[in-house]
């Protein structure tokens, strides 16, 4: 099995093409690794190493986006005092992701290749409207995050086509939060998350491992829209379902990721939204 | 005294430890393990794939076993591997070795084992139906009972009787470093080197199946990456395997589990369901205590009479009831086997005791602590099994001692207001008492009849000879102290020898608690016997041992002199093992732990925001050692208590990797208080009392009693997840 | 069956300070890389899964699981290991009990070593977020997390802690 190492854009989409079907990616490999001596004859391969393609690396400030190269890691956004201060919520959701020695190889690009739906980098872009990049031998595309899944792993990209940037609009947010939860507070896989901003634009509200794919809740975007009352977290569930189908699996279950949610997401709402909760005094938790 | 530093403490931080996956073993292929596809059944047929040039590979099965076809350890009932029939998944059936780990790899994913399935008996909770009985008329394997007095009648006249059940979850070792063993042949002999906590148990597994008397077998320990009784009885089934490898291969085997393997295939700590039955008077005390602790046997007997029986001495808790009765039952499941964990049937039945103390407390409205105070062992009453305890340790002050440290009544107080006001997050104090017998328990000491040597060597430094074995927790520096001490010697003139049954005398396991107070001792009497034997009086430290041992090389250069030091039980221990009464430990340490917790209304998740740990161990050896291992075993326990989950699927484990099964990290702990009350104990080194375990009692149920606390349910069943919690509230409030 | 199928081929990268040729397989791990074929045996690997941090090194001074890195991706750049470590920077970790059984140990190390030459890191994180990569299973943290203070303020005498470090 190999791994090709191209040096260039074009490259790497030729290698893609010379080894289709099976050919793939790779950019950090911190998902591709796991189990790697049991794992690596099940592959066919090849892996195309996009590490050493100089224009896939960075990221920058535009005047009204921040673009994130294919290659830009987590720890990039984690230590980029701008981020912190504009868009905390990338920094936020990037500090749950492992722990430092994944941070540092994860990239955002790879978070949205590898498509899992317990991802935790996808729910803080999507709710930013960021889009995706992607290039062939002889075009580009450019597809809102939100259109970039169409189901369980599978993508809205031509088959031999790469992710080469994210764009994330400089739009100021008056609200956002990331939650996150996990089986514990480092090194967890996401059992409930989501990803929560209110700007011009409207409410988003995305949640991952609660579907096949990350995916937003359109039906509670547009209650909040509206400004309908919502007097419990359980008065949440139904504008949750439809949008979300979790799961039980070995390490939650269906029951608990839809309650938790919509506890989770009451609490964070109520605070900021006249119309959510009881009118005084303490909430139903 | 300030403690000293670890002995192989840089070698550690530097990198340049040397474990048994680090060696560069000439000419060394590796070996892995063929396994059981179901948890029980016929094997009908054993399939090489046609794919593999087999050729290439050594093959073992069960005709390649020179003796018989059975583990040496308690019971003669597992075998190597296995022939005829399964009782587990991941069962070994076939071995193979190759030069190419990878080879390895591929090839044995082209063995296919066919097996004709049975009806599996997979929850020891329930009785089993006729077709799933495997032993005996019920599947029990073991059944134990204490009595003392008569809890029937007690019971009767009893004006309060509290009832609860309590369950706990099987809990994986996670040591570092998997188990890992390479074999070879050297001049006749079988040398097997590895990951281990007892080489004598190999020694004496390896002796039975390979059918060699011990002059042909050599067991060496390497440098190990932690065990918490992981490594005391599974080394010996890996290093069956690889021995048989390299008999059959006639060159070195190496077999390294991953971590997968590891976690699927070797034993975890027995999951239990413990009942309680108490009668109490309207002050709380105690009057009588019917319990009945039922632990999952697994396939095989390995240690399970014997945790069961820890288990059972420990039910009653560290307080005085004059009606006891306890019946302890391990249960035959096809559950892959279960084997010693830190605190050995402790944990669980005392987490069980120590809830039932909070459901008394609760149901007869008096604060927990008080109900404690009342019942705590004075000196002059007896254990459950009738043990006089009369030691002079203020129980009650090490309770109030962990309650002052834990700011407890000023943290509940404030808790209160911030319960009341908060939306969504909960804070709560829990308490728990407990003890820890240390060593073997009863006769068991006796039985062990452990050795010791210490020898004086040309150059004047003197050598501990012991297979008591480096496993982290600091016997290497405290047995260097100890004898550095008794000998009046700077440490740097006291080594210890390698664990290698060739060149070591039997101490006994690592395990149980006994290093330093059961072990630690043989190294001061052995010292003491070397000076007789240097001809030097009692008192001779220092210089004077020194020159004794030149003068004795000078006179006698071609023989050693050496210390000799056999384990003599303390005089008035008596023990029935028939009627289960009498003295169960030497001494017992004793530990009061509070925990302060948060508990997320929205997530259900608990947060353990503080501890606080006070503990009676007799005296503390060296304070650093002891205070990483009472801050690790209650990290651990946390683990157990709150994150760590066996997901069982057809018998298997199916969370057998680090990312699904959680234990805790750093940022999941908070720091953690250690406190020391000292006792010494005349019969321990120095004074010393067994420690290793004790940490591992408490943590569960003071967490458990926490979360009662701050939420007003009872929390019976760990690990406490979030998902389960959230199952409780919801019945809770149904 | 015939042997895996394998690609080799010369990588340059730096370890602990020194040009290093070696030829590798394209798809094996760093980690195989510097234990078998560098005998640089104090990585150690924990869990094949990037979960535990044992096997931490330093790739262009950041740390990273050697176990999820491919080899051929650590090309012309720096790798420290352990073995980089000068035994005099360790005394902190020795007296604080930092090691115990010592299979984590050189993971603590190098996470510990990256912290030490990044204290600005802690103005915006705790000790115990930049050590959550690295599972001990004998310490319970404290040996480790008291450690690295007593080493970072003995380094740094002039910050002064504003908060919960730890």
């Amino acid at each position: 099995m190999k791994i090709l190492t191209p040096n260039s854009i074009p490259e790497a989409l030729r290698m893609l093409k010379d080894g289709s079907p099976d050919a793939r990616p790779i950019a950090g490999a911190t998902d591709l690794l796991v189990h790697w001596p049991d794992q690596r004859t099940s592959h066919a391969g090849p892996f195309v190493d996009l590490s050493r393609i100089d224009a896939l690396r960075g990221h920058r400030w535009t005047e009204d986006e921040l673009v994130l190269g294919a290659l830009t890691t987590y720890w990039d956004i984690i230590t980029d005092p701008r981020a912190n201060d504009e868009l905390p919520i990338l920094p936020r959701a990037a500090r749950t992701v492992g722990a430092v020695q994944i941070q540092t190889r994860g990239t955002w690009a790879g978070n949205i290749a590898n498509a899992s739906p317990a991802a935790d980098g996808v729910p803080a872009l999507m709710a930013l409207d960021a889009e995706v990049e992607t290039a062939g031998e002889n075009d580009t595309a450019r597809v809102p995050l939100d259109a970039f899944y169409l189901g369980y792993k599978q993508l809205n990209m031509q088959p031999g086509w790469i992710i080469t940037a994210i764009h994330v609009p400089r739009r100021r947010c008056d609200f956002s939060s990331f939650i996150k939860v996990g089986t514990r507070n480092a090194q967890a896989i996401t059992k409930v998350g989501a990803a929560v901003t209110h700007s011009d634009a409207g409410w988003r509200v995305v949640a991952n491992s609660m579907a096949p794919t990350v995916r937003r809740c359109r039906a509670l975007e547009d209650a909040l829209d509206r400004g309908i009352s919502i007097a419990s977290p359980d008065a949440l569930i139904p504008l949750l379902e439809q949008d979300l189908a979790p799961i039980d699996d070995i390490r939650s279950t269906a029951a608990y990721r839809m309650n938790v949610l919509a506890r989770v997401l009451f609490h964070e709402l109520a605070p900021v939204c006249p119309f959510i909760g009881t009118t005084s005094g303490r909430n139903a938790p | 005294m300030a403690a000293s530093t670890r002995i192989e403490g840089i070698d550690k931080l530097a990198g340049r430890e040397r474990y048994i996956d680090d060696l560069d073993i000439p000419g060394c292929w590796w070996g892995m393990t063929k396994r059981s596809p179901v948890p029980r059944g016929t094997i009908r047929e054993i399939r090489f794939g046609p794919g593999v040039d087999w050729s290439e590979f050594v093959v073992v099965d069960h005709r390649d076993i020179p003796g018989p076809n059975q583990v040496r350890l308690i019971e003669l009932d597992q075998p190597v591997l296995a022939s005829e029939y399964v009782r587990h998944v991941h069962e070994p059936v076939v071995l193979i070795a190759h030069p190419s780990r990878a080879m390895c790899r591929r090839a044995i994913r082209e063995i296919e084992i066919i097996v004709d399935p049975e009806p599996a008996a997979l929850d020891f909770r329930v009785p089993p139906a006729p077709e799933q009985i495997q032993h005996g008329p019920d599947n029990v394997l073991s059944h134990l009972t204490i009595t003392k007095g008569d809890a029937e009648r007690a019971l009767r006249d009893a004006p309060h009787i509290i009832e609860g059940v309590y369950e706990t979850g099987a809990q994986e070792h996670v040591y570092l470093e998997t188990q890992g063993m390479a074999a070879w042949e050297e001049d006749g002999t079988i040398v097997v080197k590895g990951s281990m906590q007892c080489p004598y148990y190999v020694l004496n597994a390896l002796t039975h199946a390979l059918a060699r008397d011990e002059k042909h077998v050599r067991v060496v320990q390497a440098p190990t990456g932690g065990g918490f009784g992981g490594k005391e009885d599974f080394p010996s089934v890996i290093a069956l395997h690889a021995a048989l490898l390299a008999l059959k291969a006639g060159r070195p085997v190496k077999i390294i589990y991953d971590r997968a393997e590891d976690m699927a295939c070797t034993t975890k700590r027995h999951p239990a369901l413990v009942r309680h039955r108490t009668g109490v008077d309207s002050d709380g005390r105690l009057l009588a205590q019917q319990i009945e602790m039922t632990i999952d046997g697994g396939a095989y007997v390995t240690l399970s009479p014997v945790v069961l029986s820890r288990g059972i001495i420990h039910a009653g808790g560290p307080y005085a009831c004059d009606n006891v009765s306890i019946v302890g039952r391990a249960v035959f499941t096809n559950a892959v086997p279960f084997g010693a964990f830190r605190g050995f049937g402790a944990p669980q039945s005392q987490f069980a005791g120590e809830r039932h103390m909070d459901r008394i407390a609760r149901t007869l409205g008096i604060d927990p602590a008080e109900l404690r105070r009342r019942n705590l062992i004075r000196d002059g009453q007896t254990t459950s099994t009738s043990q006089t305890i009369n030691d002079g340790t203020d129980r009650v002050a090490v309770l109030d001692t962990a309650i002052r440290l834990a700011d407890a009544e000023k943290n509940q107080q404030e808790d209160r207001a911030f319960n009341a006001s908060h939306p969504y997050l909960r804070r709560g104090t829990g308490i728990a008492c407990i003890y820890h017998g240390g060593g073997f328990t009863g006769s068991g000491e006796v039985h062990l009849a452990s050795r010791l040597h210490v020898a004086a060597l040309p150059d004047g430094r003197v050598e501990v000879r012991t297979a008591t074995t480096e496993i982290g927790q600091g016997m290497l520096t405290i047995f260097t102290d100890i004898a550095a001490d008794r000998l009046g010697l700077d440490r740097s003139r006291v080594t210890i020898a390698d664990a290698d049954t060739a060149r070591v005398p039997n101490s006994g396991p690592t395990v149980a608690s006994r290093t330093a107070m059961v072990v630690g001792k043989l190294v001061e009497d052995a010292c003491d016997d070397l000076r007789r034997t240097l001809g030097l009086d009692p008192v001779a430290r220092g210089g004077a041992v020194t020159d004794a041992i030149d003068n004795w090389y000078r006179t006698h250069p071609d023989r050693e002199p050496v210390g000799r030091a056999q384990y003599r039980q303390p005089p008035g221990i008596h023990w029935d093992d028939e009627t289960y009464r009498g003295d169960a430990y030497g001494t017992f340490a004793w530990a009061a732990y509070a925990a302060r917790v948060e508990v997320d209304l929205r997530t259900f998740q608990t947060r353990v925001l503080g501890f606080q740990t006070v503990q009676e161990i007799g005296k503390v050896l060296n304070e650093t050692l002891a205070r990483g291992q009472i801050a690790g075993g209650v990290v651990q326990a946390i683990g157990w208590a709150l994150l760590e989950e066996c997901v069982w699927r057809d018998g298997a484990m199916a969370n057998a990797q680090l990312t699904n099964y959680i234990i805790p990290t750093a940022a999941d702990v908070p720091p953690i208080g250690v406190h020391f009350l000292e006792n010494p104990y005349p019969h321990g080194a120095r004074g010393a009392k067994g420690i290793g375990e004790l940490p591992m009692d408490g943590p569960a149920p003071a967490i458990a009693n926490a979360v009662a606390d701050a939420l007003g349910v009872e929390p019976d069943t760990i690990p406490l997840t979030p998902e389960r919690l959230m199952e409780l509230m919801t019945h809770a409030r149904a | 069956m015939r042997a895996p199928e394998t690609h080799s081929t010369e990588i340059h990268l730096v370890v602990n300070g020194e040009s290093t040729r070696v030829s590798v397989d394209t798809d094996e791990r760093l980690l195989d890389t510097l234990r078998l074929r560098l005998g640089l045996t104090g990585t150690k690997e924990g869990c094949g899964e990037g979960e535990c941090g044992a096997c931490t090194v330093l790739l262009d001074g950041l740390p990273v699981n050697a176990c999820l890195v491919p080899a051929v991706q650590a090309a012309g750049r720096s790798v420290e290991t352990i073995e980089s470590i000068a035994p005099d920077r360790l005394g902190h970790m020795l007296e604080s009990g930092a090691t115990q059984c010592g299979a984590c140990t050189p993971g603590v190390v190098i996470s510990s070593h990256w912290v030490r030459e990044n204290p600005h890191l802690l103005r915006t994180h705790s000790i115990r977020e930049l050590m959550a990569g690295n599972l001990c299973r004998c310490t319970g943290y404290d040996g480790i997390v008291e450690g690295l203070a007593a080493a970072i303020d003995a380094e740094n005498p002039d910050t002064h802690d504003n908060g919960e470090r730890a």
